[in-house]
């Protein structure tokens, strides 16, 4: 009985999770395609003059994934083995990118031109991933917003 | 209250230096959120109750900072770095810490 529950909830994952999966990336395509004009320098000087800065906010944003039981399946069989895990590759990389995303949003609210010295941290919320808690990571991505005077 | 993460406020002086202010705030799950969120386990995805909870307690401590920094008579806070650890099962810290500087 046990074990019909778990290979339910695999395919469950399986078909649930690639649809979302499929979803995600377009819609974080398509907004990182209407944020473009918004640059990020990843430096923590400015190469802009002092005179022609406006104004300087600092932005963030963030985002708590985790993972469905298909890929932990995967990624469990992989542990056996060794070697590249891709089905957790996605899953870091859209939250990484949806975070930077939610960086760039509040950039634009508060009219900012440029993100300087932008940071992304990666950190651990639930660790019983595999003992049926919830693991999941957060992403957050925060830089320094700057607007130029006009 | 200016608040960045690089070494200085662009555009502006530092006049004067205050030190370190630090804001930290310890946060647990709520029990039926924790329960929402085991069931969006199966399919993955982003928990958005959890991106909501870190997301206002990152507020709160950042505010205990700006707090601190106001005490100590500082008009901005510069090179600000976050942190996030797991103290406990199902709580989370969060810690914002900077140096309060007043700028011109």
């Amino acid at each position: 009985m046990k074990l019909i529950i778990a290979v339910l909830l695999t395919m469950v994952g399986f078909v649930v999770g690639r649809i979302l999966e499929a979803k995600h990336y377009k819609s974080i395509k398509a907004s990182e395609k209407e944020l473009l004009y918004l640059p990020i320098l990843n430096i923590n000087k400015d190469t802009l003059d002092d005179n022609e800065i406006d104004k300087t906010q600092m932005v963030y944003g963030s985002v708590v994934i985790s993972i469905d039981y298909f890929k932990r399946f995967l990624a469990g069989l992989r542990k056996i083995f060794g070697g590249e895990i891709s089905s957790y590759e996605t899953l870091i990389d859209r939250a990484r990118r949806e975070a930077i995303l939610r960086m760039k949003e509040m950039a634009a609210s508060m009219q900012a031109d440029v993100i300087t010295n932008m940071r992304v941290e990666t950190s651990i919320i639930g660790k019983r991933a595999n003992k049926g808690g919830v693991g999941s990571v957060e992403l957050l991505a925060y830089g320094n917003g700057i607007t130029i005077r006009k | 209250m200016i608040l960045t993460n690089i070494e200085a406020v662009p555009g502006k002086k530092i006049i004067d230096h205050f030190g370190i202010v630090a804001g930290s705030t310890v946060r647990a799950k709520h029990f039926g959120k924790d329960l929402l969120a085991g069931l969006k386990n199966i399919v993955g995805g982003e928990l958005k109750s959890y991106t909501e909870l870190l997301h206002d307690s990152r507020k709160q401590a950042t505010e205990r900072m700006i707090e601190q920094a106001k005490e100590l008579g500082a008009n901005a806070i510069v090179n600000i770095r976050f942190a996030t650890s797991s103290v406990a099962q199902g709580a989370a810290e969060l810690y914002v810490y900077g140096t309060a500087v007043k700028v011109r």
